[in-house]
């Protein structure tokens, strides 16, 4: 037997310490890995999910556009979108890159560049804001959509040379354009999220948003986004460290958006647009005296609305676009078009944002007010060719002269004399301080009353709420604007003549409201501006005996199975704060202006005004450095149709022909003047009381008609 | 009751006491623990490579079937150092380790560079470490010379057998250094550290040589002979944003991985991360991940606990041995595999710098598997030495 020696029992206890320390490190691993995946488990199990699947969106079909009858407005339809898998390209070489890349953009008749521009991430510092995606990188990034099906072919038989690159079909907007509608700039367009708009939607936890998701971008589109977009579908896939695709996870299917009835009728509209663009093109042909020049007739409005309840049976604009220019992703070069000043800014709707000189149509509105406040049926003015208002001499148009006449005649002949009075004599018994900012007006009062200077509330976004330039926006003004003319006029470095004289005058009296001022406003001149919208919907209150609607364009929303889900009803915005026997008394007399001696007359020769009571009233605004707007405001019991054309000559010359051509078609007036309402373009001649009726396949009927309602 | 077994070696049946009967064989409880981690390993290889077509080129099974050729050659090495006279292996020790710094001559003169690295050897088809044999001799060479200084007399290992394992151990290791392979070169040192407290060398050497690692340590980083990028390397396990690219990316992917497999784990071939190949070198040196999220807690936990019982077990033979060379030999080899478990696992859990050293058994590779497998040839075979011989 061996016997131990020292070595050898002090390695043996070095060892038993060697074996302590070496199992206390297994034991760390036992520790750190039951934190790995028990404690922290959920948030590795998270970030795993994160990589390894991912989430396609499938966009939802957005939802249609139909008008009265149920005829689609805005559809929908099939596009091949070609779009680059980020996740594939970033695993590429540069020079990979650029290959595939500059094959693409060959194939898709783009250059390099634009390509290039178009797959960077917004967050990319070198990125071009305006072209940058600004999804989530895992997201196919489109870089053309609605290209031929030939090229999607090409891609697609041709995968092996596109690596990355993607050939699908999307949903993208169609516009059936029924009797060839165009009404872009009320139907509106779409375009891409913004990332300020998607950080929004997640901060509200909205899931009707991805980073996928067009939005729209103006018009109903952008009014009634929420209803119109439906809810997304996802597919979760897996894929690898390389983006690749591993296999399919579950689906989420998409809920498509629901369907907006409104009450555009395509018929009106198309003869709204139609005469709207034809009495245009009238006038670009026809001389104007004043200015030696023909009108510019540099752009116009139609504005139908059922006078019952507000609602909006058409509404026209010019100049206008084409709304295909936006689907699948506006070019640089359509966008340029469109921004292009000769193009005369086509985005913008004259009917809800032009703002105009009201002209004499503001007349009756200022009756209105003026019966209520003391004046008479009886009440004479003279109406003299012209009139000294404080040392400024203010002339009736074209000279006429009527001599001492009532507000009845003074409608029907529109003049302009008589009205300065009106105006004056309201002055001079509340206002005669022109510094005082607080005098009563009930000329102003009235205008309110009549919804001119605010919004009117239409389901439309971005409208312009027009302008009553009375004492206090004038006192506004000065203050705002006086340091800038002050100047001018210290310096003595005016651009032009009038601005000269102009200056120093504003800069010391240009506060105060003069007899002028009240003149001037009393024939809807001066700085007052209203938009087309506005006056229809003044118009619309002389017609039903005095109530002011918000006007509306939705009617309801229907889901894709026909479910009716909301319903909009008329909505009141106001009363006219006035006796029936005056609205009754207006109403009347704006009958006059279509009979023998009234301003409208020359154009409603041989029109059935028995059986078609047509009101109406003309305007012909004069504006500073421009030629007059003219404006025709025509009712019936049931509808307005008011008509602007700006720099366009006088109202009825501009557009009387267009406004009776569309009371034709409403009534079914052919053209010996017989009355068929059979014939009228809306069936039944009202607007329908129901709605189209959904099917619930797909197919959508035309609503019942309605009992033709005596007027 | 049964007969009482009595020792082969006794030539007649003489009565002995309980405690001293051992039948001559090999520690079953290590080779029970050896194959289970060699069949886990295999399997974790095959579900490592299985869908990872950038590198099994189609053949899913290809990884699985070389790994089988190389356990397979790993057993004929054990048996081969199991069956070699016991005498022999002291003999043989400078031969193995004159061999294994050929090895390190030859990776410096005809080496090839992987992941960064020029530690391998590409011969007739073969890829071999050498740096993998060096902790085997050295484990060998130290034993030699502790137990050549040491046996009977009465004194413990002193300054000379220190000074001489240190420069046993600095030549290889600065060459493995130049490569860089700093895993192999951390390993080695835990190993070396661990052969020198075994042999009893004093308390103050130990401390002594502990210290001035951490001085020299201090010194490299501060006079900047690592680079920066280099210290953010080893660093970026605390914080993965050092290294966002390299160690910092595989560090989370790792831990990712791990997390992902819960108690239960995702289940043989199910694991979304695997399958999905996020976590770079997954059959080599991050083959745990694969444990993590396969078979979860359990299964990977099992694994840990397979590796405790065979570095336990390689200490119990070191105890038991009755030599100093059989007893410095084994624990030179359980140091080596324990830290080296250790560093990798520790790695692939994130509390250890990314460093390349494999998972012993169960990483893909030649030449890891033979040198391990060799070293518990030997640690048998010092096992079967011990019973041989009556106390």
């Amino acid at each position: 037997m061996r016997t131990q020696h020292g070595s050898m029992s002090r390695s043996r206890l070095r060892l038993v310490v060697v074996q302590v320390m070496v199992l206390s490190l297994f034991a760390t691993l036992l520790a750190r890995l039951f934190y790995l995946q028990v404690v922290s488990g959920d948030t590795y199990r998270t970030a795993a999910a994160a990589q390894t699947l991912r989430q396609v969106v499938i966009p939802a079909p957005r939802g249609l556009i139909v008008d009265d009858q149920g005829r689609p407005l805005v559809a929908n339809r099939s596009a091949w979108v070609i779009s680059v898998d980020r996740t594939l390209l970033d695993k590429m070489t540069a020079q990979q890159q650029k290959t595939v890349l500059t094959r693409v953009a060959g194939v898709v008749g783009q250059t390099y560049a634009q390509v290039v521009g178009r797959t960077r991430l917004c967050t990319d510092p070198n990125a071009n804001q305006t072209t940058c995606w600004s999804g989530p990188s895992v997201q196919p990034i489109p870089i053309a959509s609605d290209v031929s099906a030939g090229v999607a072919t090409e891609i697609l038989e041709r995968n092996e040379d596109f690596p990355s690159i993607l050939a699908q079909t999307q949903s993208v907007r169609a516009y059936p354009s029924p009797y060839g509608v165009n009404a872009a700039l009320v139907l509106g367009y779409l375009s891409q999220i913004t990332q300020g708009e998607l950080a929004n939607a997640e901060k509200a936890n909205d899931k009707s948003l991805t980073a996928a998701s067009l939005v729209g971008r103006s018009g109903l589109e952008q009014q009634y986004d929420q209803y119109l977009r439906g809810l997304p579908g996802y597919e979760q896939v897996a894929v690898n460290f390389a983006g690749q695709v591993l296999g399919q996870g579950q689906n989420i299917s998409p809920t498509p958006g629901d369907t907006l009835v409104t009450s555009l009728d395509a018929r009106v509209q198309a003869i709204a647009e139609e005469e709207l663009a034809r009495s245009m093109a009238a006038a670009r042909k026809t001389f104007d005296k004043v200015t030696g020049r023909n009108y510019a007739a540099d752009s116009g409005a139609v504005v139908v609305m059922d006078a019952h309840n507000g609602r909006i049976v058409a509404m026209a604009s010019a100049p206008t676009y084409d709304p295909n220019v936006w689907v699948g992703g506006i070019s640089q070069k359509n966008l340029d078009k469109l921004y292009a000043p000769k193009a005369n800014d086509p985005l913008l709707s004259r009917a809800t944002q032009g703002q105009y000189a009201p002209g004499s149509t503001f007349k009756p509105e200022l009756t209105v007010g003026a019966l209520n406040h003391g004046l008479t049926t009886n009440t004479l003015f003279d109406c003299a060719p012209y009139l000294s208002v404080g040392g400024h001499i203010f002339k009736n148009f074209e000279s006429e002269s009527f001599g001492p006449i009532t507000f009845q005649k003074a409608l029907q002949v529109s003049c302009d004399t008589f009205f300065y009075q009106v105006g004056l004599h309201f002055y001079n018994k509340y206002g005669s301080n022109p510094a005082n900012v607080k005098a009563y007006d009930p000329l102003v009062n009235i205008a309110k009353s009549f919804g001119y200077g605010q919004p009117t509330g239409i389901d439309l976004p971005g409208e312009a709420s027009g302008r009553i330039a009375d004492r206090k926006w004038k006192f506004a003004y000065w203050q705002q604007m006086k340091g800038y003319y002050c100047k001018m006029a210290r310096k003595g470095n005016a651009p032009n003549s009038f601005l000269a004289a102009f200056a120093p005058e504003f800069c010391s009296a240009g506060y105060l409201y003069n007899p002028g001022d009240a003149a001037n406003f009393s024939i809807g001149q001066g700085d007052t501006l209203v938009t087309p919208l506005q006056l229809a919907r003044a118009y619309a209150a002389l017609a039903n005996g005095g109530t002011l609607y918000e006007p509306r364009i939705g009617r309801a929303v229907v889901s894709p199975s026909g479910k009716v889900i909301k319903t909009f009803a008329p909505v009141v915005a106001g009363h006219i704060p006035s006796s029936k026997s005056v609205l009754n008394y207006v109403d009347q007399a704006l009958r006059t202006t279509l009979q023998p001696g009234g301003t409208l007359a020359w154009k409603f020769g041989g029109f059935p005004l028995d059986k078609v009571q047509i009101r109406g009233k003309t305007g012909t605004a004069e504006v500073v450095g421009k030629q007059t707007t003219g404006w025709v405001a025509t009712y019936t019991k049931d509808y307005v149709v008011v008509m602007m054309i700006s720099q366009g000559g006088t109202g009825s010359g501009s557009s009387g022909d267009a406004v009776r051509a569309i009371w034709n078609a409403l009534y079914g007036i052919d053209a010996n003047n017989q009355v068929n309402t059979a014939r009228a373009v809306i069936p039944g001649v009202l607007l329908p009381n129901s709605l189209p009726i959904f099917t619930g396949e797909g197919s959508v009927l035309p609503p019942v008609v309605p009992e033709r309602r005596k007027s | 009751m049964t007969a009482i077994p009595s020792t082969r070696l006794g030539a007649t049946r003489v009565p002995i006491s309980r405690s001293r009967v051992r039948r001559q064989s090999v520690d079953v409880p290590l080779m029970l623990a050896v194959s289970a981690i060699l069949v886990m390993g295999s399997v974790l290889v095959w579900a490592a490579t299985k869908n990872n077509v950038g590198l099994n080129a189609g053949h899913p099974n290809s990884f699985f079937a070389r790994q089988l050729v190389n356990i397979a050659i790993g057993v004929v090495l054990f048996v081969a150092v199991l069956a070699t006279d016991y005498r022999w292996l002291r003999i043989l020790a400078p031969v193995v380790y004159l061999g294994s710094i050929l090895g390190l001559l030859l990776v410096m003169a005809i080496g090839s560079t992987v992941n960064g690295a020029k530690s391998w050897i590409h011969l007739a088809g073969m890829s071999i470490e050498p740096s993998e044999f060096v902790k085997l001799s050295i484990a060998l060479a130290s034993a030699v010379v502790i137990a050549e200084r040491t046996e009977g007399r009465r004194r413990p290992p002193g300054t000379w057998e220190a000074v001489a394992i240190i420069a046993l151990f600095g030549l290889p290791a600065a060459m493995i250094m130049l490569q860089p392979d700093l895993g192999s070169t951390l390993v080695l040192s835990a190993m070396v550290f661990g052969i020198l407290a075994v042999a009893g060398l004093s308390w103050r050497w130990l401390v002594g040589l502990l210290a001035s690692v951490c001085v020299v340590g201090t010194l490299v980083v501060s006079t900047h002979i690592l680079k920066a990028y280099q210290v953010n390397r080893l660093l970026a396990f605390t914080n993965p944003s050092l290294d966002p690219q390299g160690a910092g990316y595989n560090t989370i992917q790792a831990r990712i991985a791990v997390g992902n497999g819960g108690v239960f784990g995702q289940g043989l071939f199910q694991g979304a991360q695997t399958r999905a190949g996020f976590v770079p070198e997954q059959h080599t040196d991050f083959i745990f991940t694969v444990a993590g999220e396969e078979f979860g807690l359990i299964g990977a936990g099992i694994l840990v606990l397979l590796f405790a019982i065979v570095v336990w077990r390689i200490v119990r033979i070191a105890v038991r041995s009755d030599d100093m060379f059989g007893r410095v030999a084994a624990a030179g080899i359980a140091c080596w595999l324990a830290f080296e478990v250790f560093q990798n696992i520790g790695m692939c859990l994130g509390i250890m710098p990314v460093t390349g050293v494999p998972l012993p058994l169960v990483s893909y590779g030649g030449t890891a598997m033979f040198a391990t497998m060799m070293g518990l040839g030997l640690v048998q075979n010092i096992h079967l030495r011990s019973h041989r011989l009556l106390r």
